[in-house]
């Protein structure tokens, strides 16, 4: 099974451990995983803030860089939300559909197609899981508060096969974090209100971390974490799964 | 009354109290979870929603056969029908029917096209003094601002605000803030207007094409109360509050009340089809941009709005910002997807006050994709040029970076050495990130740069 690896340009930046974690991880499970040295970003800031007409060498790019392998695997669910809604070519678009078709946020890959059923990981902590609303709402990693529809959640699923890993409750379970893109510039006051109160719901049911499928959202709150000198910490989920090797 | 203040600004204002967001929040909070508990309690809820919204297809793709057909029932009841184009025609068309029967007085139960056409003030203007009837409305009214909800117009006003406002503007005692002592003295008020006033104007939130009867749904009975004692009643309704047949009726209003506060049904469905002996009926069907929206592919589904407010009550942003924010009648993720229709320029901030998480959406009982909606409203208003330069600018200098590995390495690595080396080029007050969140830890070298060093080992 050949994956190329795609790792945001952001997460590349700011968070090279979650993407170690996540090829790591993919490797563990018997993939052939590539990274493709010459990729950057998906084009989601751009076409968020209005201007998709400026995103075609991006995804003229990542057509470059993502086609031929079998499933392109991300640990960041907005960006595979924007390249399963967003991405065409108007030199290949054939390619283009093949890798809407073919791209995975990386709980939704080890759960719907390696199925994954045991996971030899550790981590002995209290976790507030937060719902990036992307991958919620765009991807449907777990079911929706809003909807009348049997419960499921694809991230829980995987942290319930991690020993020593206690899950906390939220009193809302799925509300935005309020990071947003460039909303968390643009509308900076409600942005942090939102991500302050998020925070406040974890903290109160006693997390010591808070993990998710998005960095983004977990940027955002970090930010705020940080300044105001928290101890609790934030962590992509790949880093959870992968962390046999910190074995207490 | 209109704000030239972007939603930023004033939700930037709005968040200075930080205690009265929580309360605002909260009150909000509590509502959606009514409406979640209720829409459990219904069996095939999401069958309904369904239903509700494949009628309102049908209809917003049929929509010039169903007025007609509407018009005709309506003449053949004896209710008198009358078309505008836009707000000033709407207006006028009231105004003259007040007029030929010299009325100077007038009451209106909450119509939020009225407040989107500020009949009250063209009224006004004239000499024709209006109230409304609507609690939240009239709160509003004595206050001199606009709704902050199309269906909870006064929510973000809180019991002691209210209290004091009635101190003033009715006699109450100072310091009265419990809501049924107010209510009462309201309700003494209110019932003087119903019983002095001689014509009475309504919103409609259905209108039956099948029979020409028209259905307002309230709470408080203020709607009926005024359409009973008057001798001339007036109707104004948006072109898309039709609905084909009655039977539909059984789908729409067990969603809507539903959808808006949780409740089963409103208290008063009431069904008005023809004038009593000696009374006039008058309808008002208004375009003002309906079908220029219908003629927009893209955004014609947002035809569909029922005007529940659930779109409002499940918004995080809605919610800490206050619907005043919004600077438009209809505020909330529908007004910021309506607005851009009718004035693109005053309204190209609105569709980016929200952060697409989609519970809009999902709330949603006629099902409009409003959060597709706001990202390709987005695409629109920068089409047209209503975005600032300075993010134009921004934008093509992102666009050339990622899309060239060699510049958005360099990039990235400039980047990270700044926040090392020189982070008061990147921490300080023009930084919106920083003001209320530290940066992110960049002393590590990159992904790219480890995969380089360690990829192939693995």
């Amino acid at each position: 099974m050949k994956i190329g690896l795609f790792i945001p340009c952001y997460v590349n930046q700011l968070y090279p451990n979650a993407a170690i974690a996540t090829l790591e991880l993919l490797q563990k499970f018997g993939a052939d995983v590539t990274y493709p040295s010459k990729q950057t970003c998906c084009g989601q800031p751009m076409a968020n803030s209005g201007y998709e007409h400026l995103t075609q060498s991006c995804n003229d790019l990542f057509v470059e860089n993502f086609s031929g392998f079998d499933y392109i695997v991300a640990p960041s669910a907005s960006c595979v939300l924007h390249v399963k809604d967003h991405l065409h070519s108007h030199a290949d678009e054939a390619a283009a559909t093949e890798i809407r078709g073919k791209i995975y946020e990386l709980v939704e890959f080890l759960t719907d197609v390696l199925k994954i059923e045991k996971l030899e990981a550790h981590f002995p902590h209290k976790v507030g899981i937060h719902q990036s609303c992307h991958g919620l709402r765009g991807l449907h990693l777990a079911q929706m508060s809003e909807l009348i529809a049997p419960d499921f959640s694809k991230p829980r699923h995987l942290l319930n096969m991690v020993s020593g890993l206690e899950l906390t409750e939220l009193d809302r379970v799925d509300e935005c974090c309020g990071f947003g893109g460039l909303f968390c510039i643009a509308e900076e006051a409600v942005s942090v209100k939102m991500g302050k109160d998020r925070i406040t719901d974890h903290t109160k049911h006693g997390a010591e971390y808070i993990t998710s499928p998005d960095l983004s959202c977990l940027m955002h709150l970090e930010g705020i974490l940080q300044r105001n000198k928290s101890k609790v910490k934030i962590i992509h989920i790949a880093e959870i799964l992968n962390s046999s090797s910190i074995k207490a | 009354m209109k704000s030239t203040l972007d939603h930023a600004t004033l939700a930037e204002e709005f968040n200075k109290d930080e205690e009265r967001v929580d309360w605002h929040d909260g009150a909000l909070w509590w509502i959606r979870q009514k409406r979640d508990r209720s829409a459990h309690q219904t069996p095939q809820w999401e069958e309904l929603r369904e239903a509700a919204s494949a009628i309102k297809s049908n209809v917003i793709s049929n929509l010039h056969d169903y007025l007609i057909q509407f018009e005709e029932n309506l003449k053949k009841n004896g209710v008198q029908v009358y078309w505008a184009s836009d707000a000033e025609e709407h207006n006028q068309i009231v105004y003259s029917i007040l007029k030929a029967k010299e009325i100077k007085q007038m009451v209106k139960s909450k119509s939020m096209l009225t407040e989107e056409c500020h009949l009250n003030e063209f009224l006004e203007d004239r000499g024709i003094e209006v109230i409304n009837s609507d609690l939240g409305e009239y709160i509003q009214q004595i206050d001199n601002e606009p709704p902050s909800h199309i269906v909870l117009p006064c929510i973000h006003k809180r019991k002691e605000e209210i209290g004091e406002l009635f101190h003033e503007h009715l006699g109450t005692e100072k310091g009265l803030s419990d809501p049924t002592l107010l209510t009462r003295v309201a309700r003494k008020h209110l019932r003087n207007v119903f019983l002095t006033r001689r014509a009475a104007l309504t919103g409609v939130n259905f209108a039956v094409a099948e029979t020409g009867e028209y259905v307002v749904c309230t709470n408080e009975g203020n709607a009926d109360m005024g359409a009973h004692l008057s001798e001339v009643q007036i109707a104004s309704m948006g072109l898309e509050k039709i609905i084909p047949e009655r039977k539909h009726l059984g789908v729409f209003l067990r969603l809507l009340a539903r959808s808006a506060i949780g409740q089963p049904i409103t208290i008063y469905s009431s069904h008005y089809k023809k004038p009593r002996p000696g009374q006039e009926m008058h309808l008002i069907l208004v375009d003002k941009g309906r079908s220029n929206l219908l003629a927009r592919p893209d955004f014609r589904d947002s035809l569909k709005c029922i005007k529940c407010g659930g779109c409002m009550n499940t918004c995080p942003v809605y919610r800490k910002s206050g619907g005043l924010s919004y600077h438009n009648t209809i505020s909330g993720p529908i007004g910021a997807i309506l607005a851009p229709n009718l004035d693109m320029k005053q309204h190209a901030d609105l569709p980016f006050a929200s952060t697409l998480c989609g519970s809009c959406s999902n709330v949603c009982p006629v099902k409009i994709p409003i959060h597709d909606q706001l990202y390709k409203w987005r695409q629109e208003i920068v089409k047209q040029g209503y975005s600032a330069s300075r993010k134009t600018f921004s934008m093509k200098a992102m666009a050339l970076t990622l899309s060239s590995p060699e510049i958005y390495k360099t990039a990235g690595k400039t980047g990270r050495w700044l926040l090392n080396n020189a982070p008061f080029a990147i921490n300080n007050k023009f930084n919106p990130w920083y003001k209320q969140r530290d940066m992110p830890d960049s002393s590590q070298q990159s992904f790219g740069e480890w995969y380089a060093k360690n990829g192939s080992k693995k």
